[in-house]
């Protein structure tokens, strides 16, 4: 559906994306996850022809964006970061402005313009001023631009920036909705949000794409540094004996807890954690240990993002 | 290109501003014809537009202050972006909707010479073939608006410019006579005309080489002509400044003569300012 190959952009001496290569198919939401500043935007802005790219290419469903803008853009809809609006108008005129400008006319362009305010559920606001209206409903109204001409590619620039929990909730409702007619991609610096509601994540970081994938994937992927932490009724000794016999695990630590217990702490970088505590739980058996608790840290995303994030060396833990 | 057009003129009747512009010209029209026609019985209807062309300096950039730097502020430039139209289709549909702004008005102005013909002898062919010239060259200045709200954000610094170049091309032809005529006075003169061209072009592309590259290029043959042909230059400047004013074309109109060469000037000048439009409004895809 959509190949982006090698892209480069430089803003004067800054480099902003850097050598970005991927590809998006036909029926998913992606989400576009990063720090700010990691490039996101300025990719958004050339896939969608708002902006020229330094060096590569971007084809949409074959179309070259630099090349045949005309027919590449037809089969995207945008919304940037700040919903492009003309505050003096009513959102219906707005609507009607740019259906004719996407080429359409007449009975078609009354239906799609009726079809989109359905979906965004603007019909209340249609003909007070832009400008007066909230901040959720210019969103829409920006939303609902987009999806005018009935485009393949939805594309959104952090479309839940600035607006309040409820209104967050909507627009994410809306999102996943759209995802079952479009291709859906939208960007987000908030892991939980892009975890929710998309099914392929693009993690980028300092104008790198540094992972790729389903959120599942990539927690396996990266997940290499899990952890399981184990109670026990035995003295510390015997648990750390009965554990430090078995592979897998990189490092113990063991202690006398201030209720007589003792808990004992495993890393590993083993692909798999349950393979890990499985045998975890065989070796105490072996040497008749007794286990009262049992606790397996996964790494999830929100650490893959962390780690990503700070390898590149400029976003530090929390 | 009708949906860019459709849009503008919606805007521009929607707010005041269509309104305010008409109204300003036909005052500036009507005091003309007062002065000329009733006060002073003249018969011929042109000169009243001679009057009325000063009226430029004002309206022309109140009209094309927000044309594209409001777009600009109001991010809604990223929407023509991305819209499956290209930015010629915009400048031109926006250009489009000028026109018919500035051609209603003028519209009731066409009225007036008929009605004076029921009281004297209006001579018809020059009356409208000056308002013909009017038309034209408002719309050659309007191209002019619409490059100088192309190159900022700020609709106040657009007006604000366009006034003070409007201004200076209504009277550069009596500024041409204090101009000196050596051609050392046209070096010097060029010379600042070289680093306004160097600005220009640096705000622009924001590309440093070609804007020094360009000036000294254009420093290197000014040097050159002024060594070994210095009678070239002699006279130049003011030979220019009267060439380059749109105003000084007008009054042969006005004269009595339809001046074909006046209307392709005016034409030229129009494609011109469009196409730095258009150039000014891709560039900012390459910044």
């Amino acid at each position: 559906m959509i190949t982006v190959e090698n892209l480069t952009k430089y803003y004067g001496d800054h480099l902003a994306v850097n050598d970005i290569s991927f590809e998006i198919d036909e029926g998913h939401v992606y989400g576009f996850l990063g720090p700010n500043g990691a490039g996101k935007s300025t990719t958004m802005n050339i896939m969608t022809g708002c902006l020229s790219a330094t060096s590569g290419n971007i084809r949409i469903d074959g179309h070259d964006i630099f090349e045949e803008p005309e027919k590449a853009k037809k089969l995207i809809g945008y919304l940037p970061e700040q919903p492009p609006l003309y505050m003096n108008e009513s959102p219906l005129e707005y609507l009607r402005f740019v259906g004719e400008a996407k080429g359409l006319r007449g009975e078609a362009l009354e239906d799609q313009i009726k079809e989109v305010i359905r979906q965004t559920g603007i019909r209340p606001v249609l003909n007070r001023r832009i400008s007066d209206l909230s901040k959720g409903y210019k969103q829409r109204v920006g939303i609902a631009q987009a999806l005018l001409g009935n485009p393949k590619v939805i594309i959104l620039d952090e479309p839940t920036v600035g607006l309040d929990p409820i209104q967050i909730i909507e627009i994410r409702d809306l999102i996943r909705s759209l995802g079952k007619n479009h291709t859906v991609i939208f960007s987000s610096h908030i892991l939980s949000e892009v975890q929710t509601v998309c099914d392929r994540i693009l993690m980028i970081a300092l104008g790198k794409l540094v992972a790729f994938g389903a959120p599942e994937e990539l927690e396996k992927q990266f997940s290499s540094s899990g952890s399981i932490e184990v109670t026990s009724d035995a003295d510390v000794g015997k648990l750390k004996q009965a554990l430090s016999g078995m592979g897998m695990i990189s490092a113990i630590s063991a202690k006398t807890l201030s209720n007589g217990y003792s808990a004992a702490r495993i890393e590993t970088k083993h692909k798999d954690i349950y393979a890990v505590s499985g045998a975890v739980f065989r070796a105490c058996a072996a040497a008749d240990v007794t286990l009262l608790e049992i606790k397996v840290n996964k790494a999830d995303l929100e650490d893959v993002f962390l780690e990503l994030a700070s390898e590149k060396g400029e976003v530090k833990r929390k | 290109m009708t949906a860019v057009f459709k849009h503008e003129l919606k805007l521009y009747f929607h707010s005041l501003t269509a309104y305010v512009f008409g109204a300003f010209l036909l005052v500036a029209v009507g005091i003309g014809s007062m002065l000329y026609n009733l006060s002073y019985a003249v018969s011929n209807f042109e000169y009243v537009f001679s009057y009325g062309s000063l009226a430029f300096v004002v309206i022309v950039p109140i009209l094309t202050m927000r044309v594209i730097a409001e777009e600009r502020k109001q991010k809604t430039d990223q929407l023509l972006y991305s819209l499956p139209i290209t930015t010629t289709e915009v400048v031109i549909g926006k250009f489009l909707a000028l026109l018919v702004v500035f051609a209603i008005p003028l519209c009731i102005v066409g009225i007036y010479p008929l009605i004076f013909m029921q009281y004297g002898d209006v001579y018809i062919p020059t009356s409208y073939g000056t308002m013909t010239a009017f038309f034209v060259m408002g719309a050659a200045l309007l191209a002019l608006g619409i490059f100088i709200s192309s190159l900022t954000d700020n609709q106040g610094f657009a007006a604000g410019i366009g006034i003070a170049v409007i201004l200076f091309n209504y009277f550069s032809v009596s500024l041409s006579e204090y101009v000196s005529s050596t051609s050392f006075g046209s070096v010097v003169a060029f010379l600042v005309i070289i680093i306004l061209i160097w600005l220009l072009i640096r705000h622009i592309t924001r590309n440093d080489n070609l804007a020094y590259g360009t000036a000294f290029a254009l420093i290197a043959l000014l040097v050159i002509v002024y060594w070994f042909k210095s009678d070239l230059l002699e006279g130049l400047l003011p030979k220019i400044m009267t060439t380059l004013s749109l105003f000084d074309r007008f009054s042969v109109f006005i004269n009595g003569v339809f001046d074909w060469t006046g209307i392709v000037y005016y034409l030229s000048v129009i494609a011109f300012f469009l196409f730095l439009s258009v150039q000014s409004l891709e560039k900012r895809r390459y910044n």
